[in-house]
């Protein structure tokens, strides 16, 4: 029963746990002062677990396991290697944030929340699904929360918590119905029943409505965006990041695979791509517009990553196996690059405090390498070559082009250009503005090693994913490959 | 294997660009002395190429090929014909001069050069260097769109940052957007091209050689045609989508215009006519009149405004315009004349107009206006720049013995051939730049001297100097000798009319 097969499909989520417990151990043995070190053994750790999982867990032909609760397969694979590589940056820009980085209990929850996500990539199983999205979800709810005593971040892990539950709910209540009518609830299965047409399309229709409200909280398209600007505003930084990032590629993740697979039969997939293709529409028209105004750098990060989600639905709209290899690229490549952009944020306002975008004002001679990280991140946002964004851009339009949304593609493209504005907008502060009394020199930002280290490498990787896109487009590719 | 020139070439300038980003940012003469140092490398390289490109042979040359994506068919496919040839030495010899004109000058009444930050500047006009020379040897589609957006970002940084203060945050902005649009129009309209050849073949690949053979069907060619050719050509200038190039260049500092109106913009008109008119001849057949009627209008209108003009700088950016309408009215004739004109105009005007937009720059950065009527007399301090200013004027003119000439004679002949009303009403053009180009040089170079300018202006220095002999050189050597360049444009244009069904 308990193979080895089980057990490499589960292995990063055991190696996580153990992690964590190592965590609880080592951390009450630390002093205080010295106890922001748990952010390296985190990231350390999750390195670890990162190079275990690639020796000893690799999936070969895609298989079920646990009972049928848990798919074993490349997809799942690839991209709980890109939640555990959020998440170790992550856990490096907390290392320095001065209300989480010294408390042991905010990694636990980060590893918490990684098992969970991890959990969302394989289920297979819609009970397993719901769980995995809870335990990705509840320890969120804390630390978007954790700076207790700040209004603002209270009411960010309020306003989260609400909202999620309220979403999940629906969408429980669309599984619910789901086993209603189909008695089952394994999602191999239930493509079956849906093939067969067991279940009358009108009913098919509701149930992918509620579920698609579950899904929308998680990815913020619109209208289920609005929580987005608020809580990454006022949660720290680092959830912010993690937030916008692993967060929202979990919830591509399950769209992918309970979409591509329980319900891609034609009858009903016509349906449901038209509606995601017109929420595409709307959530890259709303969210880029809405960047526009912002004043405050995680708000216009906030309205960005909203946007970008309307890039990514062009890949899920398009259901082909190239336009789930894009929607694995473009998260890989949108994973680093807002990954990036956030840790630029809390370096800075670290160090200075401040988070408004005109307080940027002369970053590049304050620190030229922060600058140019920036840069980087940026131009990979609005999705200029040889930046990671660019490609992955090109690649989901062409998912988009190939199925025949070109009208969609076209939005796409208008869109981006308004992105291109307020992102270069941003960058002018950076590099042209100066400082009110022009004392850059005095001013130094400098970067804690921390920093240094998860910045260097996002950047790296960044480029990477920019220049020598084939490694990733070709994993992307044999991860969607397990769709079809 | 042979030596992979064409990568070197291309990737000399990124590589000099992170070489950059590593030395301490106050060793501005460091920085300097690494920009030079890979500009000549690249000039020589290109040279190199120019010389040994085998013209009997004619076709692409120096091919380079290696996989990059197999999956989605993109390949690192270089290669230089007898149209992108010329241009990659255009590329080089831009470069050069531009990094000697922002050398700079102590000289306590002389601003010129960069002195804020060289490192950042030569970094990211390198950065473009690189997108502009990938853009020129590329034969893959993807590479040649990946190139093409590389070349349209660092212009918004050096512009924004280095650019005239009045309007640069304006023009800067104007600029990138108005080009982004462009370029990723074009871009839709590759991926539409990309997957009807994979119906019409089976065949996944973005390489052009193998696109040439895609069998597009003639209603396909005429629905994408337009978006594909003119998002490129709006890099290119084209009459309605110019406005942003008066501006870009009047707001950029010397030697990003340099950059811009002498390569950026064949940059537009090179990817137009690769992209647009050799992969969809039949669209290009059959918007012809469209493209041949915005081109006049650039060429007319855009001398005309020049003509207006009191702004010296603004003078020159519209006469790209206009000129830049020449090399678009050169490929709407689609026969052999005014395609092999277009192909000279194109290296013709690039060195012509980086010319213009340095001695403008040296005289700015002296008397600190640009405004016509408040300069003059500045052949007597500086007689080098005014003799380079008056070559560039011969050959902008259209002057025989010089390459504007060569240039231009087939361009209108080209034209006479499809429609000779077109031909004279462009004509018109060349009276109005003959115009302006003459009442300017009395203007500012001979008129009497204003008095609060006496005393303050000084001459150009050393480096200044070799930047214009070395782009006068070319002009002159064109001019005198047109088998330099002629016979090598012109297998190119051969292979151009074969795709054309052979006119």
């Amino acid at each position: 029963m308990f193979t080895s097969t089980t057990f490499a499909s589960i292995l990063p989520e055991i190696l996580i746990l153990l992690l964590g417990m190592l965590i609880l151990i080592v951390e009450p043995f630390w002093k205080e002062e010295k106890r922001r070190n748990v952010g390296w053994l985190t990231a350390g750790g999750l390195l670890v677990v990162m190079v275990v999982s690639f020796l000893a867990g690799q999936p070969g032909e895609p298989t079920s396991t646990l009972g049928g609760m848990i798919r074993f397969d490349w997809l799942g694979f690839f991209l709980k290697m890109l939640f555990i590589f959020a998440g170790a940056a992550t856990a490096l820009l907390m290392m320095d944030h001065e209300r989480l980085g010294a408390r042991g209990e905010a990694y636990l929850l980060l590893l918490a929340s990684l098992i969970g996500m991890n959990l969302m990539a394989v289920s297979s199983d819609l009970i397993m699904l719901f769980l995995s999205i809870e335990t990705a979800s509840i320890p969120l709810y804390v630390l978007a929360g954790f700076m207790v005593g700040d209004d603002k971040s209270t009411e960010a892990g309020f306003k989260y918590l609400l909202f999620g539950i309220l979403t999940t709910t629906v969408m429980l209540y669309g599984f619910s119905l789901v086993f209603g009518f189909s008695g089952t609830t394994n999602m191999y299965q239930l493509a079956e029943m849906f093939r067969v047409g067991e279940i009358a399309p009108l009913a098919a229709f509701g149930i992918l409505g509620l579920i698609l409200v579950g899904i929308g909280f998680k990815v913020t398209y619109v209208p289920f965006h609005f929580w987005a600007p608020d809580v990454y505003e006022g949660s720290p930084t680092p959830v912010a990041g993690f937030l916008s990032t692993a967060s929202k590629a979990a919830g591509y993740a399950v769209l992918l695979r309970l979409f591509f697979i329980a319900f891609p039969e034609p009858s009903l997939s016509t349906s449901w791509t038209m509606a995601l293709a017109i929420l595409a529409a709307v959530t890259m028209i709303v969210g880029n517009l809405l960047a526009l105004p912002q004043t405050n750098i995680k708000r216009l990060l906030a309205y960005s990553s909203i946007a970008h989600t309307g890039y990514t639905l062009i890949g899920v709209v398009a259901l082909t196996q190239l336009g789930a290899a894009s929607v694995v690229f473009y998260l890989v490549a949108y994973v680093l690059t807002n990954l990036l952009a956030f840790g630029i944020a809390m370096a800075f306002s670290k160090v200075t405090g401040l988070e408004d975008i005109r307080d940027y004002a002369g970053l590049s001679r304050r620190s030229p390498w922060l600058g140019l990280m920036m840069l980087t991140a940026f131009l990979s946002l609005t999705g200029m070559p040889p930046f990671g964004g660019f490609v992955a851009k090109v690649v989901v339009f062409a998912a988009g082009v190939q199925a025949g949304y070109v009208w969609l593609v076209i939005v796409g493209v208008i869109t981006s250009v308004i992105g291109a504005y307020y992102y270069l907008n941003t960058l002018k502060f950076v590099y042209l503005y100066r400082m009110p009394n022009e004392d850059e020199d005095n001013h130094p930002i400098p970067l804690t090693r921390p920093y240094a280290v998860a910045l260097v490498a996002l950047t790296i990787g960044v480029i990477l994913i920019g220049t020598i896109f084939a490694p990733w487009f070709n994993w992307s590719d044999a991860g969607a490959l397990n769709l079809f | 294997m042979n030596f992979p020139v064409l990568s070197v070439i291309t990737f000399t300038p990124i590589v000099a660009a992170l070489l950059l980003l590593l030395i301490p940012a106050n060793r501005k003469n460091e920085a300097r002395a690494i920009a030079l140092a890979a500009a000549s490398f690249a000039l020589i390289l290109s040279l190199w190429v120019y010389f040994t490109y085998d013209q009997a042979a004619a076709g692409y040359q120096f091919i380079e090929k290696y996989d990059w994506l197999p999956a989605l068919g993109i390949g690192l496919h270089f290669g230089v014909d007898g149209i992108s040839a010329p241009l990659v030495l255009l590329t080089g010899v831009v470069m050069f001069t531009g990094v000697l004109i922002s050398w700079g000058d102590d000289h306590p009444h002389v601003m010129a050069g960069i002195q804020d930050r060289p490192r950042e500047f030569f970094a990211f006009l390198f950065i473009l260097a690189t997108g502009v020379l990938g853009v020129f040897v590329s034969l893959d589609l993807f590479m040649l769109i990946f190139f093409y957006d590389i070349a349209v970002f660092p212009m918004y940084l050096l512009i924004v940052i280095w650019g005239w203060s009045v309007t640069r945050e304006y023009a800067a902005m104007k600029l990138t957007l108005y080009l982004l649009i462009g370029s990723i129009i074009s871009l839709a309209g590759i991926l539409v091209m990309f997957f009807a050849q994979y119906q019409n073949t089976g065949v996944l690949s973005f390489d052009m050689l193998v696109m040439e053979h895609a069998g597009f069907s003639q209603s396909f060619q005429i629905l994408w045609f337009l978006p594909v050719f003119l998002g490129f050509a709006v890099l290119g200038g084209i009459w309605p989508f110019h406005n942003w190039s008066p501006d870009g260049h009047v707001a950029a500092p010397t030697a990003v215009s340099m950059f811009h109106a002498g390569v950026l913009m064949k940059l537009g008109a090179f990817a137009a006519l690769r992209v647009g008119i050799m992969l969809l001849p039949e669209g290009a057949k059959y918007w012809q009149w469209l493209i041949m009627a915005f081109a006049s209008i650039a060429v007319v209108y855009g001398a005309y405004i020049a003509f207006v003009q009191s702004d010296f700088k603004y003078m020159v950016g519209f006469s790209s315009v206009s000129h830049m309408g020449l090399v678009m009215l050169g490929f709407s004739t689609l026969n052999r004349d005014g395609l092999l004109g277009s192909g000279l105009q194109m290296f013709s005007h690039g060195v012509m107009t980086a010319l213009f937009f340095a001695v403008v720059g040296m005289i700015y950065d002296r008397a600190h206006t640009r405004q016509i009527p408040e300069l003059g007399g500045m052949s007597k301090v500086m007689p080098f720049a005014t003799v380079g200013f008056i070559i560039g004027g011969l050959v902008s003119m259209g002057m025989p013995l010089f390459s504007g000439f060569i240039a231009e004679f087939p361009i209108f002949m080209g034209v006479w051939k499809v429609q000779w009303l077109v031909a004279v009403v462009c004509s018109i053009s060349i009276v109005i730049t003959a115009a302006y180009i003459m009442r300017n040089i009395r203007q500012v170079f001979f008129g009497s001297m204003p008095e609060k300018l006496e005393g303050h202006i000084t001459d150009i220095t050393m480096l200044d100097k070799v930047a214009i002999t070395t782009l006068c050189l070319f002009m002159v050597v064109i001019g005198l000798h047109p088998k330099f360049m002629a016979p090598m444009v012109q297998t190119g244009v051969e292979y151009v009319l074969r795709l054309l069904g052979g006119s």
